[in-house]
């Protein structure tokens, strides 16, 4: 694993972050940056490394969230509990939609329109039946101490969120060195050609598409416990699946750093777009949009090919 | 359970919902066929059309109906230029790519209307808009009964165009083969473009037949894409009497579904059915194998 030097010297400078900051609005920047790092790192691992793209990962992202909220509101059980039992549910639904998906040899657009459709059914089913609340949502008391997953300073989110990016920085780098990331990647690239030298497609994307699912029910039951609330339009609705996607796209699908970087640029620009426009609705996400075409077009390699390139250059200078 | 006096009315509804969804779907089937490229940003082009008809009667007075040979061929141009300007350079040779850049563009699209116009629901008011026709017991809206009209009219123009023209006989012949297509002189480029531009064409008219009885919102295409998904698949890709088909299938489910599960449940019908067809018959009832 030759990127670990490089994982903890990114945890070594970000943890004391929250004690450099000094401030509410920078820190909860932070999270928001690392939370959707989190989840386009999720994304990074079925669609960058296994080249299953998908567009509804608001799936696993709002059964992770729903299983947290409601286990804990409903049945009393530890929010940290319910947090890994979110990362199970999230891989639950994956290697559902996976198995269904996969089996029947679905792929490329198909594949993307089915995972959409998934999310859209989770959607109107969430809306319709008792137990999550329908439409008018779940809201999470607020019972505030560490031990609940609910802290009153915002540093404490910020080292959980901080936990989770380098979770799957960890999860992604072991990708890279394993014989399951190689025989990912080797699906990615020539699928019949993976299958005549004996590599079993089919499980290795449902393996894939699992751990993508836990991840991004991990998500969401973060996104639960920091703003304590959820319907069905936040958990399944077409935002989540947009950003766990634009994230890797942006900063560069299939590396390591990609998501990471995707998330910092994009949510600076983000920012920086709602200042500049005083917060009118849309107009970020316009921006959003017409990157993510411009980058397609001039830098389908994203950010951190650009990084790689450049380095390659100044290599090659000196 | 199976009341006629409301499984006829709801059926018929259903009939002539879906047949302006299969007026969305014969520009997405089309684009697909031809160009071999899901357009996610079809439901943004509809609500950029029904904006359009929505200003042209509120700002200038000009019928929905009447507003066709406007909005029709705006937004064929629209469509010509964004695959020649914009989709057409995004290939690089990888599918994902333009799916990327066509979601992109929705992206785009949506919110730059959100914000122009807010996130208000806008109707516009015709006289004619609760106008009825008796069809023996049953009475129907009329601007239904004529988006019904007119949607088997424009399948008949598409089957027409395709068969009858040379402009027809060069869209089939790229589908079928580009590089041989290429090599007997026809100009890949313009057709790829023409296809588009004329899928983005339905658009327009879907957009006059549905705002007399419709809303327009920045999101009202998100829900219509997905329909329009549905039904593409399930009249398979690129096959054009598959989107008619499609388009009225999926718009009785859903007015039957809507009856029998309720408002907010019966949407899950077109769902489970476009989940199902895609696991076990992703080529559609009427696609061919590839």
């Amino acid at each position: 694993m030759k990127s670990i030097p490089a994982i903890a010297l990114f945890t070594l400078l970000m943890a004391p972050l929250p004690w450099l900051l000094q401030s509410e609005y920078l820190l909860n920047f932070a999270i928001m940056a690392l939370f959707y790092a989190f989840l386009g790192q999720a994304w990074n691992v079925l669609g960058g490394y296994g080249g299953q793209f998908s567009f509804g990962h608001a799936a696993f992202f709002g059964t992770g969230a729903y299983t947290a909220s409601i286990l804990q509101v409903t049945f009393g059980v530890n929010p940290w509990v319910a947090f890994v039992l979110a990362g199970v549910s999230g891989g639950g639904m994956g290697l559902i939609v996976g198995f269904l998906s996969f089996r029947f040899g679905l792929k490329g657009a198909y594949f993307a329109l089915v995972t959409l459709a998934f999310a859209e059914v989770l959607r109107i089913l969430a809306s319709a039946v008792e137990f999550t609340g329908a439409g008018v949502g779940i809201l999470v008391p607020l019972q505030q101490s560490a031990a609940n997953f609910q802290f009153a300073d915002k540093t404490g989110f910020y080292l959980v969120a901080l936990a989770l990016v380098v979770l799957g920085l960890l999860v992604t780098a072991s990708l890279e060195s394993s014989r399951f990331g190689a025989r990912l990647i080797a699906v990615r690239e020539d699928e019949d050609a993976a299958r005549a030298l004996g590599v079993n497609a089919f499980e290795i994307k449902l393996k894939a598409i699992t751990l993508s699912g836990a991840m991004a029910g991990l998500a969401g039951s973060f996104y639960t416990q920091y703003f304590l609330y959820l319907d069905p339009a936040i958990a399944y609705g077409p935002a989540v699946s947009i950003e766990a996607l634009l994230v890797p796209i942006i900063g560069g699908t299939g590396t390591l750093f990609g998501p990471l970087l995707g998330s910092g640029v994009l949510h600076s620009i983000s920012e920086f777009a709602q200042h500049l426009t005083a917060g009118a609705p849309g107009l970020n996400l316009v921006i959003y949009g017409a990157i993510m075409v411009l980058m397609v077009l001039f830098l389908p390699s994203g950010l951190w090919g650009l990084v790689v390139r450049i380095r390659a250059k100044a290599g090659a200078g000196s | 359970m199976l009341e006629l006096e409301l499984f006829i009315p709801a059926t018929i509804n259903g009939l002539t919902n879906g047949a302006v969804y299969a007026v969305i779907a014969l520009g997405l089937t089309l684009i697909y066929g031809v160009l071999h490229i899901i357009n996610f940003a079809h439901g943004s082009l509809l609500m950029l059309a029904m904006y359009g008809v929505f200003f042209l009667y509120t700002l200038f007075g000009i019928d929905p109906y009447l507003a066709l040979p406007i909005v029709v061929p705006t937004m064929f141009a629209l469509g010509y230029g964004l695959q020649r300007g914009v989709i057409s350079r995004a290939s690089h040779g990888k599918d994902e790519n333009i799916l990327l850049v066509t979601l992109g563009l929705a992206i785009v699209i949506d919110n730059l209307a959100l914000y122009l116009w807010s996130s208000d629901t806008r109707i516009i008011d015709t006289p004619y808009a609760f106008a009825t026709i008796e069809f023996g017991p049953v009475l129907v809206s009329t601007p239904k009964v004529i988006a019904l009209v007119a949607a088997v009219l424009i399948a008949v123009l598409f089957w027409l165009l395709m068969t009858r023209t040379d402009l027809g006989k060069a869209i089939r012949a790229v589908a079928k083969e580009r590089t041989g297509a290429e090599l007997v002189g026809i100009n890949v480029d313009h057709v790829y473009a023409m296809s588009f531009g004329l899928g983005i064409a339905c658009l327009g008219v879907a957009a006059c037949l549905l705002l007399p009885t419709f809303y327009v919102t920045p999101h009202v295409g998100f829900a219509f894409v997905l329909i329009a998904f549905t039904v593409v698949v399930l009249g398979g890709m690129g096959s054009f009497m598959g989107a008619l088909w499609g388009g009225l299938i999926i718009g009785v489910t859903e007015s039957l579904g809507g009856l029998y599960l309720g408002e907010s449940l019966g949407q899950i019908g077109i769902f489970v059915l476009f989940i199902l067809v895609l696991l076990f018959r992703p080529t559609g009832l009427m696609g061919q194998r590839s």
